[in-house]
């Protein structure tokens, strides 16, 4: 067994065990840390596949910002120990079952479509193959107007997430306030 | 090298769980978690077929992917503190005001 396959291996079992450990965590906070160590793995398969790039923006966007947000937002409620009240006794097996259909079925359809070719090793494709330049060249020659729009949808975002965050008597204040 | 049916079954793998994770919990902020669990499982397949055909659409168009991830989240929470601020709960089984 080569070492490469060895470390995917163990990866592969961080990552099922922290997703795991994730669904079954009762708080909240636990539920966070451990898609940090889930989006961690992936972020270290990132640079297996050759994707330097993407493996960075993985650790700063996923691993950082999103979930320091997430993180953030659970503290701020303070909603982490939330009991795990079940209104429909029946659903979680039958969730459990359709899950490992639905796995069964993916698994499936993708072993069987695709010919479990190898992957070509990294010298055979170009040497910047997913680097910041490669990535940025293609991002700005041909996915230009998507890149674009792209600071639109973020712009758009954040003008929700405050609207949607401030307080509705702000007007009322405003109006209340002495001359 | 790895085989890219190993990092596709990962990624099935890592797909379920998050689908599971929408079914099975109640915490809305969990419920949320999970949905990024299968971007992340969703985009991992995109750069193992990227690696695959040698072509980096599927890295950008991960990248892509990472930034809509981005806005949602932050739209997504803010909408799960104003919710929390009306009725003092996240559990999902609470927000039922628009049953007909």
């Amino acid at each position: 067994m080569n070492t490469e396959l060895l470390l995917f291996l163990i990866l592969a079992l961080v990552a099922i065990a922290s997703a795991l450990a994730m669904l079954a965590s009762s708080n909240a906070i636990y539920s966070a840390l451990f898609l940090i160590v889930n989006f961690g793995t992936i972020a270290i398969f990132y640079l297996l596949l050759g994707a330097p790039f993407l493996a960075m923006a993985q650790v700063t966007v996923y691993a950082g910002a999103i979930m320091v947000l997430f993180l953030f937002v659970i503290m701020l409620l303070g909603a982490e120990q939330l009991r795990q009240r079940q209104s429909l006794t029946w659903q979680q097996p039958l969730a459990i079952a359709l899950g490992a259909v639905l796995l069964v079925e993916t698994v499936y359809i993708f072993l069987t479509r695709s010919q479990s070719e190898l992957l070509p090793s990294l010298e055979q494709i170009l040497p910047d193959f997913g680097s910041p330049t490669a990535i940025g060249e293609l991002l700005f020659h041909e996915y230009l107007l998507p890149f674009e729009i792209t600071s639109v949808l973020l712009l758009v975002a954040m003008i929700g997430a405050i609207v949607l965050s401030r307080h509705r008597d702000v007007k009322v204040r405003e109006e209340l306030r002495p001359e | 090298m790895v085989p890219v049916s190993y990092y596709i079954t990962l990624s099935a793998i890592l797909f379920t769980l998050g689908a599971l994770g929408v079914l099975i919990r109640r915490n809305a902020i969990v419920i949320f978690m999970s949905v990024e669990l299968m971007l992340n499982a969703a985009n991992l397949a995109f750069v193992a077929f990227s690696q695959m055909y040698a072509s980096l659409n599927g890295q950008v168009f991960v990248f892509f992917v990472m930034t809509v991830a981005a806005a949602e989240v932050a739209v997504g929470l803010a909408l799960i503190v104003a919710i929390f601020r009306n009725k003092h709960s996240i559990d999902v089984d609470e927000i039922s005001t628009l049953r007909g």
